[in-house]
């Protein structure tokens, strides 16, 4: 194996197997840096799946085994002595369905960085200020910090989500439709945070709709079948994609 | 017959069979409650019964019961939580789980009895603890342990997926991620659970009637030392509990007045094992609320 072929992040030859169905097949893929990526494609076709694969959340699925390698900074994620707990540090997560922890707001994003070894107050109380404002929410929730997250609204929960993956400052971002579940005042507010985001970090964007991929991301890739048919500028991927498969699908022929 | 009609004679069975559970829980705590309330009063539920003459009470089988209980809940809950948590977290669906999970099932099903016997030849025989608290709490804790493992296990599993998988993108262990994530999650149906599993033990009688035995000796509730034979808290010591008694009163009972102890003393196990429902749920309410910080119930 060459050197040459290792992307600085990004896949190679990643599949995915749940029993002896291979759901994500020999993905080669980078992901470059202070850019947003979108996965596109119909329901089944994988792209949430190898997702989860890149910060080794499919580790935890029993049936689930992923072979190949997932690079970053010339370190195998893939490989089983790489500690999957200390990577997730670095490669943080949000879902479709906000999952705020059944804290206070605080708490929420204070726990990573204490975990982490944060002891002090006054650091805690800072990276809890400065990842709320990265995500847009400090305005709107400084003067009830110590309410429960539970009692923000679906949007603000959403936001909240980003700002807990934000506090242990990781170098990349996996957002698996994080704007689906949302109104569209929320998700014009996170499309803004993405766009806002990529400015530090690496952004992987899965998403069902076709437009919002094309407003936040730089670059899109089209799965299907659990193959990828096409990746290249969100822009050129659009409007003039090289494979007739793409280009059915954005013209919105099937999916 | 019309989908209509059949819908409204369904709903019509539906809802008698409701009611029909309602009037027999409403009925058995009426009698009860009615044969046993006027025996009940402070001298009743603090003095010693009688062993020939009339006027006992059943202060040490009160007593009894608690501490009882209480040792069992001891050994109990942490081998519940630690099976519950490691059926629910760590194991992996297979033959081995499967196998745990059939054990855990046959020995919820076992009939309190044969527990009560097998505490009999090895607590009290083979190991030589006697008849005595310790022998009763050990069979308890085996007739409860199932149970308690099954309450952690579904308290644990109630918890949304997304929740753990939050804490791992977060690069927490594993251990972290149950502790004090699901773990403050779950605790309110866990404390629930745990409250109404010690409801079933201290209304126990079968499984203790070989093991802690059916009689209490003299206790001096001044000596608070658990290696004198007759302090309260010695683990050494035979213990008749409340549901012994009730059983024993009427089986053999040779007080005068054995039917109205027995009845006053069913009617204390009833509002106990009531009170335990109630506290169970309004404790596990409490705690979710102070654990959520939140104001309201999700």
């Amino acid at each position: 194996m060459q050197t040459s072929t290792q992307p600085r992040f990004g896949t190679e030859e990643l599949s995915v197997f749940y029993g002896t169905n291979e759901a994500v097949k020999k993905i080669n893929m980078e992901f470059p840096e202070k850019s947003v990526t979108a996965l596109i494609g119909p329901s089944g076709c994988g792209k949430s799946t190898f997702l989860r694969s890149l910060n080794r959340m499919n580790d935890e699925i029993a049936s689930a085994r992923v072979a190949g390698r997932i690079w970053m900074d010339g370190q195998d994620l893939n490989d089983k002595n790489t500690d999957a707990v200390t990577l997730r540090q670095k490669i943080g997560m949000v879902w479709q369905r906000p999952n705020p922890f059944y804290k206070s707001i605080y708490e929420n994003i204070a726990f990573g960085p204490r975990y982490h070894g944060t002891r002090g107050k006054k650091q805690l109380d800072e990276i809890v200020e400065q990842s709320l404002r990265r995500a847009a929410l400090w305005d709107e929730v400084k003067d009830r910090l110590k309410e429960s997250a539970l009692s923000l609204s679906g949007g603000q929960q959403q936001r909240l989500c980003i700002a807990r993956a934000l506090s242990v400052s990781p170098q990349i971002l996996l957002l698996d439709e994080p704007a689906s579940a949302l109104d569209p005042v929320s998700t014009g507010k996170v499309e803004e945070l993405i766009i806002e985001l990529k400015k530090d970090l690496r952004i992987v964007i899965v998403t069902h709709n076709m437009q919002q991929a094309a407003r936040v991301s730089d670059s899109t890739a089209y799965f299907y079948l659990g193959n990828l048919i096409e990746h290249d500028d969100t822009t050129k991927l659009f409007s003039n994609p090289s494979n007739q498969m793409t280009q059915e699908y954005i013209m919105g022929r099937f999916g | 017959m019309n989908a209509k009609t059949a819908d409204k004679l369904a709903t019509g069975i539906i809802v008698f069979f409701a009611v029909l559970i309602v009037a027999i829980l409403a009925g058995l705590l009426g009698i009860i409650l009615f044969r046993g309330i006027a025996q009940i009063d402070w001298h009743f539920l603090t003095s010693p019964s009688q062993n020939m003459k009339a006027g006992g009470g059943i202060g040490p089988q009160l007593f009894n019961s608690l501490f009882l209980l209480v040792l069992t809940m001891i050994i109990t809950i942490p081998i519940g939580l630690g099976g519950g948590i490691y059926m629910a977290e760590y194991a992996r669906e297979g033959k081995i789980t499967a196998f745990i999970r059939l054990v855990v099932e046959v020995l919820s099903s076992f009939p309190s009895i044969v527990v009560g016997l097998f505490g009999l030849l090895l607590f009290v025989n083979t190991f030589d603890l006697g008849y005595s608290l310790l022998s009763g709490a050990i069979a308890l804790a085996i007739f409860n342990l199932p149970l308690m493992v099954r309450i952690t296990e579904q308290s644990f599993r109630a918890v949304p997926r997304e929740q753990k998988e939050a804490g791992l993108a977060l690069g927490l262990s594993k251990w972290k991620i149950i502790t004090s994530i699901l773990l403050p999650v779950a605790l309110p149906s866990l404390i629930t659970g745990t409250i109404l599993a010690a409801g079933r033990v201290f209304g126990e009688a079968a499984a203790l009637l070989f093991t802690s035995g059916m009689t209490t000796p003299p206790l001096d509730f001044t000596d608070w030392n658990p290696l004198h034979p007759r302090s309260p808290i010695n683990p050494l010591r035979p213990a008749e509990t409340l549901a012994v008694h009730i059983w024993k009163l009427n089986s053999e009972g040779v007080v005068p007045d054995a039917k109205q102890v027995a009845a006053g003393a069913s009617a204390v196990l009833v509002i106990m094992v009531l009170l335990f429902n109630l506290v169970a749920r309004w404790f596990g309410r409490f705690v979710y609320r102070k654990i959520t910080a939140s104001k309201r119930m999700e």
